[in-house]
């Protein structure tokens, strides 16, 4: 058995896990990465609008603030994130941004003088002031009462990882590109690494390591129809559920995406409509006011997709042989724009479609997006459960999108939480937690088992299909855990995806070829897709209200009495479903309590100690003249962030009345 | 309730079970070699296939995989366009799978993998360890300072500047250009249109602060941009349609006249 330590092993080569090893290895830490992919291949690249940050530079973003990102983060959550966790997001997001400037990134910059817009399907024009030119410039997005996403034309995420990853490439850090991990070492207390498959040449290792991050992405292959990367399955999330021992939280919070492509689901940016792109109907009505008068077509993404789908089933939609669809209008930006500010767009649409979207409509569906859910953490990152093990980016639930993400927080995220777990990963590498010694014994049992499990699939002759059982957990995940669900759906998606899980075991492999063996990797991942999904459905079923974008049909209101807590899912091991629990989340300690969204649903039931919360914190406002003396006393959050960034951000100061 | 029928292609593939076909059945060549399997021979085998509407590269060589081979080596991972994994060579001529529609050729498909790259199987290369190596010799970053101040207002650029860098900074390292060289087929450590437009970004870049005397040292001999031989085969195969011929021409007279301040 060939074994390789390093002080550090990140498991996932995209923004995140990139972030965190240059954090670790300028604390002097070595540092391993292993990526399904070479690293500017992963989905990060995906990104196309922005990343959130309230630097306030551009005329709409003037008077924009950390408060009032934290306050849009909270609400777009439906109350279902850490405030905290929130806090400490909104504080870093400007330092993220602006150290990407330093390495690079080209970010679209304000430009003095009149600049033609359009604003509800109005041409409208802004005036930015001289002293803000040449200063980083943001778009509007959904959910947000600034225009606060920092944007490089419509490639935000591609140059952000091309720049990041080039100076990881500056960093020495070693990339181990194709290599899977297919199991972490542990025992039950502590991680110690993962045991590695070359998915080049099919050689099995071990990987140790004093601290392993999990910074994998998403599982949205779990869904037929996402805008995910086909690498996106979730191998990070899933081992860690496997070690029977660390949680995952939130499953059940998925995001659909409003504007995927029809019927590809490829994605279209939420820039798009940002931008003024409008949503119309088959007969080309625009409908999103109708539902949502003030915020229209850029309410959140979950308020947004439920109107779309709600609509269709209305007989709305338009029709053709693939099915119902609905459109999204950008023409009135004007080629000018598009060609500058939306060209992957244009790229898309026509490779994909064959349409030029200067001048045609382009068909999109709602498309599975995101997943809020992932390996729970603390607000350093690391599993509560098993002791250095770190996770961050889409792969964990850290937790600043609860119920639903807004557009342009989760490529911050992985930036910023980057930033904080790299840190908090060389603080505990230096810290006697720490330091161990590894038994030889615990890896040696540990890649016996994935050895066995390979070797056992390599020989099978069962009468099942991997790419069958595949393709039926997508079609149960798509048809009944989707945008809308009920109590039948989801008992029906879990007798499937549990009928799956036990049809994996009979397996027959027809591709015993050595080296690269795309039919085994498949057959090896199928059981723990299953595994995540009935995390997802379960939770699903169990949680009998709706938040965010978890809709249920036959528990319409959001109900903080009883819902108000994050679900955790842990799968003991050799058991045949997930364990849930439920962690309450506490209105006493919040600084925003529980409320309307702005947008969406009104009618939810209160938790019981939302008055006195409100009560409490009015009077600390009324109380607290200065910022953070009043921060301190409604939810301090400054003494959980690294020291070196703990310093306030500087901000653009616009110029008063007539100086413009 | 449900959510019916929202659109098709999966991991696996796109079914073509209700939609029909287009009445083609298309026959697909493909360059197949395991090297990790001493059995195996370099050929070219045939795959017939039933086309369906809107089908692409992507769904077709999941189809064949799922239907007919499911040992068949290629790689996608956006299959959007985006990510630049999956060049290979189309009839011949390097490009993009994932966007290529099978409608836009005759029936008989002929794709091999990118020459090059080193083999991986069948359609796979490594196009990962030769950016890498490139990246390395180059030294295709800002030279960051450890402690940039990240608290206060970022230093401002001209608005027209960040989308020339933008527009240099577009390619996705999908190795066609590579591919289309004569130079980069010739000689090994050729730094190609990939590298050399990237010293070209970096050239525009203010807070690349190197000067043309340090970028003549990385780039100013035949594995660089005195190699390139104006084929601009490159340029004509670029997905991204990236001005390579341009960058290339510019920096050649650029380096040339570093080079002749370095040498008196």
């Amino acid at each position: 058995m060939k074994v390789l330590h390093s002080d550090v092993l990140v498991i996932g080569g995209g923004l995140a896990g990139l972030r965190t090893a240059i954090g670790a290895r300028r604390r002097g830490m070595e540092v391993s990465i292993l990526s399904l992919v070479p690293p500017k291949r992963s989905h990060s690249a995906a990104a196309q609008g922005g990343m959130q940050a309230s630097l306030a530079n551009s005329i709409k973003g003037f008077g924009d603030s950390e408060d009032v990102h934290f306050a849009d983060t909270v609400r777009g959550s439906d109350w279902g994130a850490d405030q905290a966790v929130v806090r400490m997001f909104v504080h870093m997001a400007p330092k993220a941004v602006r150290e990407l400037a330093h390495w690079g990134v080209p970010w679209n910059r304000v430009k003095a003088g009149p600049h033609p817009v359009v604003i509800n399907g109005e041409p409208v024009t802004l005036q930015e002031p001289p002293s803000a030119h040449g200063l980083i410039t943001a778009r509007n997005f959904g959910g947000t009462a600034k225009w606060r996403t920092c944007y490089v034309s419509d490639g935000t995420g591609h140059s952000m990882l091309y720049n990041v990853s080039d100076q990881a490439i500056a960093a020495n850090i070693p990339v181990h590109e194709r290599m899977e991990a297919v199991a972490l070492i542990h025992d039950g207390r502590r991680c110690y690494g993962a045991i590695v498959r070359n998915l080049m040449t099919g050689e099995l290792l071990a990987h140790t390591a004093r601290a392993t991050c999990i910074a994998t992405g998403g599982f949205g292959r779990i869904y037929r129809v996402s805008t995910n990367a086909v690498i996106n399955e979730g191998m990070g999330a899933a081992i860690a559920l496997e070690t029977g021992v660390a949680t995952l939280s939130n499953m059940e919070a998925v995001q659909f995406h409003p504007t995927g492509i029809f019927p590809a689901g490829i994605l279209v940016t939420e820039g798009c409509r940002g931008d003024g792109g409008l949503l119309l109907d088959g007969r080309g009505h625009r409908f999103m006011p109708d539902y949502e008068p003030e915020k229209a077509e850029l309410a959140s993404r979950d308020v947004v997709s439920r109107h779309m789908e709600y609509h269709i089933r209305k007989g709305h939609g338009a029709e053709t042989r693939f099915g119902q669809h609905l459109w999204l209008d950008i023409r009135l930006l004007g080629e000018d724009h598009i060609n500058h500010k939306l060209r992957e767009v244009k790229e898309i649409c026509q490779y994909f479609l064959g349409i030029d979207p200067v001048h045609e409509l382009i068909p999109v569906r709602p498309a599975q997006h995101y997943s809020m859910g992932g390996v729970r953490t603390d607000a350093l990152g690391q599993s509560p459960q098993l002791a250095g093990l770190f996770a961050c980016g889409e792969a964990a639930c850290w937790d600043i999108h609860g119920f639903n993400r807004l557009g342009g927080n989760s490529v911050a995220e992985t930036v910023v939480a980057g930033m904080i777990v790299g840190e908090a990963i060389a603080d505990y590498c230096q810290s006697e937690a720490g330091q161990c010694a590894i038994d030889s014994a615990l890896v040696n049992d540990c890649y016996r088992r994935q050895r066995e499990e390979i070797a056992g699939l390599l020989a099978s002759s069962g009468p099942e299909r991997a790419g069958d059982l595949v393709r039926a957990m997508q079609d149960t995940m798509t048809t009944h855990v989707g945008i809308y669900r009920d109590g039948p759906g989801l008992t029906e998606a879990v007798r499937t995806l549990a009928e799956l899980l036990a049809r994996s075991r009979d397996l027959g492999l027809h591709c015993r070829a050595p080296g690269a063996n795309p039919e085994l990797v498949l057959a090896w991942r199928l059981p723990r897709m299953l595994k995540l999904a009935l995390c997802v459905a379960q939770g699903a079923l169990n949680r009998e209200e709706s938040r965010g974008a978890h809709s249920r049909v036959d528990f319409p209101r959001r109900d903080d009495s009883r819902w108000l807590k994050r679900t955790l899912a842990r799968w003991p091991t050799g058991a045949r479903q997930p364990e849930l629990s439920y962690e309450a989340l506490d209105v006493m300690a919040m600084e925003l309590p529980p409320g309307w969204r702005g947008y969406g649903e009104r009618d939810h039931v209160h938790h019981p100690d939302t008055a006195r919360r409100e009560a409490e914190v009015a009077a600390v406002r009324q109380r607290c003249t200065d910022a953070s003396a009043r921060q301190e006393a409604l939810m301090p959050y400054a003494h959980l962030l690294p020291e070196r960034y703990r310093r306030e951000n500087e901000r653009f100061e616009p110029p008063g009345e007539g100086e413009q | 309730m449900s959510e019916d029928g929202a659109g098709v292609p999966s991991a696996v593939a796109a079914g073509s079970q209700d939609q029909g076909g287009t009445g083609r059945t298309l026959y697909l060549e493909i360059f197949r070699y395991n090297p990790a399997d001493p059995d195996s021979e370099p050929q070219f085998r045939t795959y017939p296939l039933e086309e369906t509407p809107g089908m692409t590269l992507f769904i077709a060589l999941n189809l064949i995989r799922e239907e007919q081979e499911p040992g068949l080596q290629f790689d996608f991972v956006c299959r959007a366009g985006i990510c630049g994994s999956c060049g290979m060579l189309i009839n011949g001529r390097p490009g993009l799978a994932c966007r290529t529609l099978t409608a836009s050729m005759e029936p008989r498909i002929r794709l091999a993998p990118l020459p090059v790259f080193e083999l991986i199987g069948d359609l796979s290369v490594n196009t990962g360890k030769w950016m890498r190596g490139m990246s390395e010799r180059l030294q295709t970053w800002v030279p960051a300072t450890v402690d940039a101040d990240i608290d206060s207002i970022e230093a401002p650029m001209e608005p027209e500047l960040a989308e020339q860098i933008y527009e240099l900074e577009r390619c996705i390292e999908c190795g066609c250009c590579i591919a289309g060289c004569g130079t980069a087929i010739m000689h090994e450590r050729f730094a190609g249109a990939v590298g050399l437009n990237k010293v070209a970004r970096f050239r525009l870049d203010p807070r690349d602060t190197r000067s043309d005397g340090n970028y003549y040292e990385l780039i100013g001999d035949d594995d660089g941009i005195f190699g390139c031989m104006s084929l601009m085969g490159c340029q004509d195969v670029c997905p991204k349609s990236l001005p390579l011929q341009t960058q290339l021409a510019y920096l050649r007279r650029k380096m040339l006249r570093a080079g002749l301040i370095a040498t008196g």
